[in-house]
Parts: C-alpha cells; sequence; structure tokens
C-alpha cells in the first residue's frame, strides 16, 4: 500500500516537472489523495470488482492494474496509451482488461453510470463490487442525486466515494453545500454515509471494507465522504495563489498522507530507512524507465484519426468514399 | 406475415429480443406494470419479470446513465424515454458518454445500448409532446439515428439495433403508433441500419423523407400520378449514418429532389440531405432542391388549427412537386 501511495506521489510530481519542461502539455493531479485511493483499493478485489475512477486516481489504476508506463503513454499522447490512444487528455483513465472504466471530462456523469454497471452485477449474479469516485465539487450535479438514487432503490452493489478536498478548482466546499460532509447526504437514500479522514489509510481502509462486505453481501450501497487535502493546483493551467491563502495550503501540508503513513509505519517497525531509500530508489527507477519508454514511443499515426467511431465491421458498411472526407 | 401496428411490431419485437437474448433489459418510466404510456412494452414486465423490465425513476439523466454503465457490465439495455421531448436532461450522457465511449478509448469499450422514444406530433401533443430531435442527434458522431415508418421497419430495425455494438437512437413517431398497420414477417427478421427503402418508383422527381411524412408522401405520390407527374419516393429508415448510395441513386435517375420533413426547417435534417445532393450531384440538377418542412416556431402549438398549419399537408406537398416538376 505504502508503495503504490508513493509511486503514485513520485509519479505525479515528474507529470509536473515534465509539464513546466514543455514536454507535455497538461497534468492533474492526485497529491494529497494517495491514502484515501489505496485505503479504498485495498479493499476491493482487482480484477474482479468494476471501478468508475475521476481523473486524480492514480493510485487506484495503478492499483488495479495500470503501470508507470501506461500512465506515461497517456501524459505523452502516444498510439500506445492504453485509455486512449492519446485521444484524451491525461489522466483520462481507461482499461477494459482491468475493469476500469473509461473517465470523461464532464464530472459526475460516472455516477449514474456506476449504478447502472451495479444493477448489470446484480443481474448477472457476478458477485462484483462496484466503486465510483468523484470530488466533492460532484456531489452539486444531478447526476449524483440520481445515481444514489436509483442505486438505493434497487439496494445494488456499488460504493460512492467522496475524494473530498475541499475545492472545485477554486471553490470551497462551504460555497458548493450547506452540510458539514457529503456523507450527510446519505441519509436522504436512506442509505449508511460514513465520514472518514481519507488521508489516513488505515481508517479509509476499514471504512471501504466495511462498505464493500455491504455491498457484496446484498446489503446495498454506502457513500464515503473521505477527506483529503488538495496540495497542488487544480491542474496544471491553474494558479491557485489567487483563491487560496498560503497558510490554507500549509494546513493541508501538514495533512499529507504520504509523509505520515512513512511515519506511521516506521513507528511500528514495518518499515526501516534502509528499507524505505530502497522502496523509493525502486519507484525513481521505475518511474525514469517509464519516461524513457514513454517518451520514445511512437506518435498515434494520423490515418487512424477517423477510426473507431463505431465498431470496425459496421463502419465497413458505410462505403469508404463518404466516410474519407 | 401477420397485420400489425406499428406499436404491436415493436412491442413485440422487444419481447422476442428479450427471449433470445437475456443480456436484453427493458428501462425507463412506466414501462413496468403500466407497460408505457403508449403500451410499448405492454406485458413485458409479467414475462420477464420486474429485475428485467424496471420502472425507473422520473429522471431521464440516471436512464440514460445507468444504461450506459449497465452495457459497459455486460447487458444490452433498451432504454425508454417517455416523450422525446424529454430527452434533454440525458443529452450529457448521450453525447458526452454512449456516443464517445468507443472512440475516446481507441475502441477498447463499446456501448450497445438503444435509446427508444416517441417522437413528432399531429396527436395535439403540443410544444413539448411533438417535437423532431433527429437533427439534434444526428449531429453527434458514434451515434445512430434510427427512424422507421412502417411496422416491419419497426420490427426489422428494432432487432438491429438491440443487436448492434454501438448506441442507437430509435425514434418512434407516436402518430404512427395506431394509424399504421401493416404486413410484419415472422421469425428472424433484422434490417440493416444504413439503408433506406425505395417505396415508390418514379421518373420525374424524387420525394426523399422518412417518419410520419413517408406516409404524406406516398399519398400525394399517388394522387400526382392521376395529373402525369411521375414520383420516386425515397424512405430514409435511418437518420445517420445515411444511405448516401440511395440518396445519389434516386436523383441520380430523376434529377429533381424534394426534401420531405416536419422537424423545423433550418437545420433540419433535411439540410443535410440538400448539402449532400449539391457537392455531390450538382451537374445533375435540374432543378433547385427543395425542402419542404415545418417553420422555424420553437415547435407545434396545441390549437387544432395552428397544429396543423405547422405541420406539411398534402396540399403542400402537391404544390411542391407541381412546382418542382414544372420547373
Amino acid at each position: 500500500m505504502y508503495e503504490t501511495m508513493v509511486l503514485s506521489r513520485v509519479l505525479d510530481e515528474r507529470f509536473w516537472i515534465l509539464n513546466r519542461q514543455g514536454r507535455g502539455a497538461f497534468t492533474i493531479s492526485c497529491q494529497g489523495h494517495e491514502a484515501a485511493q489505496l485505503g479504498l483499493g485495498f479493499a476491493l478485489q482487482p480484477g474482479k470488482d468494476v471501478l468508475f475512477p475521476y481523473y486524480r486516481d492514480i493510485g487506484l489504476v495503478l492499483h488495479f492494474g495500470m503501470t508507470p508506463r501506461d500512465l506515461m503513454l497517456g501524459f505523452f499522447a502516444r498510439a500506445a496509451d492504453p485509455s486512449s490512444g492519446g485521444r484524451q487528455m491525461p489522466n483520462h483513465f481507461g482499461s477494459a482488461r482491468n475493469k476500469i472504466i473509461s473517465v470523461s471530462s464532464p464530472v459526475a456523469t460516472q455516477i449514474p453510470q456506476a449504478t447502472g454497471a451495479a444493477l448489470a452485477s446484480k443481474l448477472r449474479h457476478t458477485d462484483e463490487v462496484v466503486a465510483v469516485c468523484f470530488g466533492e465539487g460532484c456531489t452539486s450535479s444531478g447526476a449524483f442525486h440520481e445515481g444514489l438514487n436509483f442505486a438505493s432503490i434497487h439496494r445494488l452493489p456499488v460504493i460512492f466515494v467522496c475524494e473530498n478536498n475541499g475545492w472545485a478548482i477554486s471553490v470551497p466546499q462551504e460555497k458548493q453545500m450547506a452540510v458539514p460532509n457529503v456523507a450527510e447526504r446519505a441519509s436522504a437514500y436512506n442509505l449508511p454515509g460514513r465520514a472518514v479522514d481519507g488521508t489516513d489509510p488505515v481508517a479509509m481502509y476499514a471504512v471501504a471494507a466495511e462498505a464493500v462486505n455491504r455491498a457484496r453481501s446484498g446489503g446495498g450501497p454506502t457513500l464515503i465522504d473521505a477527506r483529503v487535502c488538495r496540495l497542488t493546483p487544480h491542474s496544471s493551467d491553474d494558479d491557485d495563489r489567487r483563491y487560496r491563502a498560503s497558510e490554507e495550503l500549509e494546513r493541508s501540508r501538514r495533512l499529507d498522507p504520504v509523509p505520515r503513513f512513512r511515519q506511521l509505519l516506521l513507528g511500528r517497525n514495518v518499515l526501516d530507512e534502509a528499507a524505505d531509500r530502497a522502496l523509493r530508489e525502486r519507484v525513481g527507477a521505475l518511474v525514469d524507465e517509464a519516461v524513457e519508454f514513454a517518451e520514445a514511443s511512437p506518435e498515434p499515426d494520423v490515418e487512424t484519426m477517423l477510426r473507431h467511431v463505431f465498431a470496425e465491421d459496421a463502419e465497413e458498411t458505410i462505403p469508404e468514399r463518404w466516410t474519407a472526407r | 406475415m401477420a397485420v400489425k401496428t406499428l406499436l404491436e411490431a415493436i412491442r413485440d419485437t422487444l419481447s422476442s429480443e428479450m427471449a433470445r437474448d437475456e443480456r436484453v433489459i427493458v428501462m425507463g418510466e412506466d414501462v413496468g406494470a403500466k407497460g408505457g404510456v403508449f403500451k410499448a412494452t405492454d406485458g413485458l414486465q409479467k414475462e420477464y419479470g420486474e429485475d428485467r423490465v424496471i420502472d425507473a425513476p422520473l429522471a431521464e439523466g440516471v436512464i440514460v446513465g445507468a444504461a450506459i454503465g449497465a452495457a459497459l457490465n455486460g447487458l444490452r439495455p433498451v432504454a425508454e424515454i417517455q416523450f422525446a421531448d424529454f430527452i434533454w436532461p440525458a443529452m450529457d450522457q448521450i453525447v458526452s458518454e454512449a456516443a464517445r465511449l468507443r472512440y475516446r478509448t481507441n475502441g477498447d469499450f463499446g456501448c450497445p445500448l438503444v435509446i427508444r422514444t416517441p417522437y413528432g406530433g399531429g396527436v395535439h401533443g403540443a410544444l413539448y409532446h411533438s417535437q423532431s430531435i433527429e437533427a439534434t442527434f444526428a449531429h453527434v458522431p458514434g451515434l445512430k439515428v434510427v427512424a422507421p415508418a412502417t411496422p416491419a421497419e419497426a420490427k426489422g430495425l428494432l432487432a438491429a439495433a438491440i443487436r448492434d455494438e454501438d448506441p442507437v437512437l430509435f425514434l418512434e413517431h407516436k402518430k404512427l403508433y395506431r394509424s399504421i398497420k401493416g404486413d410484419v414477417p415472422e421469425g428472424e427478421y433484422v434490417l440493416p441500419i444504413g439503408k433506406a427503402d425505395l417505396k415508390r418508383e418514379g421518373k420525374d422527381l424524387s420525394i426523399i423523407t422518412y417518419g410520419a411524412m413517408l406516409h404524406l408522401a406516398l399519398q400525394a405520390a399517388d394522387n400526382l400520378a392521376a395529373e402525369g407527374i411521375s414520383a420516386e419516393v425515397l424512405d430514409l429508415r435511418t437518420i445517420q449514418p445515411f444511405d448516401r448510395e440511395a440518396v445519389a441513386a434516386t436523383v441520380h435517375k430523376t434529377n429533381r429532389a424534394l426534401i420531405l420533413y416536419e422537424d423545423n426547417k433550418t437545420m433540419g435534417f433535411g439540410a443535410e440531405i440538400a448539402a449532400f445532393l449539391s457537392e455531390e450531384l450538382f451537374d445533375e440538377l435540374d432543378a433547385p432542391i427543395t425542402r419542404l418542412a415545418g417553420p422555424d416556431i420553437p415547435a407545434m402549438p396545441y390549437n387544432h388549427h395552428l397544429e396543423k398549419a405547422f405541420l406539411p399537408q398534402l396540399d403542400d406537398v402537391l404544390q411542391a412537386v407541381r412546382k418542382l416538376a414544372a420547373y
């Protein structure tokens, strides 16, 4: 868990460096969310369960089977980018093989979809749990309400996870909702709502595991408000100094889950300094290799731009003469 | 062959597709015990159970959104939007999600989903139970848009839509539901999406149309034959991808085109047909491409006279054809 948290952080930091070096047009961060993501991830069964991530979920998609190379291919928008072949912005993850459902940019659309995927899990008796992640800004949308309402009516095996960092780009939580946390909204749907410190991976795991067990045993959905912190601007195109007080950012930095988990593991003698150094060297080498590999990987052929609008054999039924223009 | 209404053909096809493939589910408002406000899903819940025929909450966004999620996770959902006029809350899910999933994942995911919805006017549905929505959705790459005009087409195209690997918006003209009866082939009958059907051969000009207007065009063609004008009538059947070869072939033959549709004229789907003809067959045209369509007002009013004035009528078609033939 700690290793994937560190890998997520180091990858993310590298995205920013590469962006500032002009080697990629965009990045968006997981920094401050790693503990919530891995606490949730370890409660799920990658390969079996279905994940609807959002654009900050680097830790979760790594845990579900994507690799640093995969994410770097996405950053550099290369042909081999497994999420989209370089079509989508970075961090719009997707991998059918890993049961990671493709991320889009409009927020909250994934919430009703996760409900529908859980409906399919229930009707097909697959024993899967569906997990869907989103920020607290998403919870203002109608799609959030519609998805939770439907899922609760049918007691579907889905867990709704709000990675609440308190900021929807520049708008603070108190201008987003009139309740102290998103979990309170669960009562409107007659489902359990759990507020948890999402910077504590152990606490997050405990809450997520309870929700996963409930979903898998037919008990229906759970709404989790995982309070996390945002340690970066919204994205590489944002300057948060215009709206965020430096003291608030300082407070957030003190909550940084990665060094705090490290301290916990050192304190309990699960980790020692030498092992941590070795781990960080491993992770650094992995990320270096991913950068080298992805940057050297071929760009998508412009000829491929017209492909995959429809299933390929159906495409062949449209005469080439008319589609090629 | 059995004679059925368009509505019966749809209901029976939903049932036979559900029997054929247990992944097919039906989801929408009032589709269960009530069998839909038009009875298009009558008896399906009794036949296939509450798990597969689901009365959804009154929220179009989640009807389509959940159907997308179910399609991504192994089912073949048929979502019903009770009236096409109410589809707009689901626009984000249809346009940003269903239609783009395959493209945005470079073919890794597909979204085999059907959205059925009654559209069109002439039943005193007023501004919010009469709209034509095809042009808006025809502008969305990744989405197929189908509009059958006869019971047999409804069966063949609905079966094709349910078996398609991509999202299909299936438009059912509500005025045709009970007013049109026709022979429907028994058993397996699947029509290809993207193929038009030449409903009547002629030599002087082509009427290119779809949906309820097909029947008006055929009636006009009958009347005009007595005047010595021979009109060919092409039924598009699929709006997108429309059958470019068939459109080109009929105008290549007659050199004159009347495009007939009940949607607002400006930016209606007929505009695309007109643009296609002017690009591809300009040298062959003996007369200006003509469009006969609804006026550019928000939608058709409730009052009988106003509704009638909105919709192209037989006399309007006859006049337009005579003018085109005489040009």
